[in-house]
């Protein structure tokens, strides 16, 4: 799973108001190389809970990227570069997700997060 | 694929290592859930600009129709309740992000981040209760209040589908429109028993036309092509209930709403005309 994935994700417990951001426990991730597409990332950029991603990618290992970012920055490559990798290109492939309001842990097996909900969860 | 798989057990037991490895290599499948992904790509009608989208695949399975979505360029997510389909999908290697989960609890996806979804032939297993609690009506519910929220408005969901028959076009369709989606039912080459296919055709947030089928017969009369030019959207302030009472009146309104709700499903009905619900005159 992708940071572009988590950065959507929330806890759909039955209950929970806010299930967003999952936090991560990452036991294991892996980098796989793609290619960067500026418009896409801009476009995604609107979309991205920022200080959520920011969290997310420490809780993977990596720290470049700034703690506050605004459009402006998409002009430099740079910070281009570095978002590209964040989102596209680190992949959660052991670990868990963990529910921000109740604790439940997702896990998270081969990069493939399990949302599957017990019945007194829906 | 044999009948109506969705007759014979929960998708994720039907689904096992043996049936996925088979369902994945069978090129006369591959190619059948190739061309289904390519016309509801078509039917999703995203914006040319170059600019790749970021799409829902629900009920991805081992990723035939998700790599469709990556040869025309485009980002997606997949959700699948059956762990040997996805493994399937890991081993091919798909691009997309892969989700274990039950479309029927709900995606738990944030407001407006999808640009667009789609589901090749899956949402159908939504009309079975394979657990003792599960309810259709408020699985459905639970499916589609949850997809229109994490899309952006005027996106679209397009589900190729395998309805049973009237009612199950319609427990499919009407929880659809209750959350807010316009649209209805589009079917691809209705008088042909072997290439006839039908996609659920939602729109989120704005109305559009119902696009044309492929493959109708020139004998189509006009009302056919009416029939696929409006589109309505139930007026989801308006109580159910109300709705339902109305019944008993069968007046003009009720016959047009009933043609309406036949127009969804894809049936052939004569268009509203000011005779339409008239009082017959007794000629003897
Ligand atoms: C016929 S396969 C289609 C797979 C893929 N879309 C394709 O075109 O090859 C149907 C898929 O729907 C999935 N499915 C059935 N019920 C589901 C549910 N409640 N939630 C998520 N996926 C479901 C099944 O596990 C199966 O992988």
């Amino acid at each position: 799973m992708r940071l572009l994935t988590h950065n959507m994700l929330s806890s759909n417990i039955k209950g929970v108001v806010n299930g967003f951001p999952l936090r991560i426990e990452a036991e294991k991730v892996v980098e796989k190389n793609v290619e960067m597409n500026g418009d896409f990332l801009k476009k995604m950029f609107e979309k991205i809970e920022w200080k959520a991603f920011v969290e997310a990618s420490r809780g993977m290992g990596y720290t470049e990227l700034p703690e506050e970012a605004d459009s402006s920055m998409l002009d430099s490559n740079e910070f281009l570069n570095r978002f590209h990798h964040a989102l596209l290109e680190l992949h959660l492939e052991e670990g868990a997700l963990v529910c921000p309001e109740t604790g439940r842990r997702f896990p998270v097996k081969k990069g493939i997060p399990n949302m599957l909900l017990h019945e007194d969860e829906v | 694929m044999g009948s109506r798989p969705e007759a014979v057990a929960p998708p994720e037991i039907f689904y096992d290592d043996d049936t996925a490895r088979k369902y994945t290599s069978n090129s006369r499948n591959i190619q059948i859930q190739t061309s289904m992904t390519e016309r509801a790509l078509e039917l999703l009608n995203l914006p040319k600009d170059g600019v790749p989208k970021l799409l829902l695949d629900i009920g991805c399975g081992s990723g035939l129709s998700g790599e469709v979505i990556t040869e025309s360029g485009h980002h997606w997510v997949g959700l699948d309740i059956a762990p040997s389909m996805l493994d399937i999908a890991l081993d091919r290697e798909v691009e997309g992000d892969l989700l274990l989960g039950d479309m029927g609890q709900g995606l738990g996806l944030r407001f407006g981040m999808f640009d667009g979804a789609i589901g090749i032939s899956t949402i159908q297993w939504l009309c079975n209760a394979d657990k003792s609690f599960h309810n259709p009506h408020l699985r459905l519910k639970a499916f589609f209040t949850s997809l229109y929220k994490c899309l952006t408005n005027g996106a679209r969901a397009v589900f190729q589908v395998y309805p049973e028959n009237d009612d199950q076009r319609e427990l499919l369709s009407s929880p659809a429109m209750k959350a807010g989606f316009s649209g209805g039912i589009v079917v691809d080459y209705k008088d042909s028993p072997k290439k006839r296919k039908e996609y659920l055709f939602l729109v989120c947030g704005q109305e559009v036309p119902l696009p044309l089928p492929e493959g109708r017969t020139e004998d189509n009369d006009d009302s056919g092509s009416e029939t696929n030019k409006t589109v309505h959207v139930l007026d989801r302030r308006r109580p159910w209930k109300i709705q339902k009472n109305n019944k008993s009146e069968k007046g003009r309104e009720w016959i047009k709403r009933k043609k309406e709700q036949m127009r969804r499903r894809g049936d052939d009905v004569p268009p509203d005309t000011k005779y339409t619900g008239r009082k017959r005159k007794n000629h003897f």
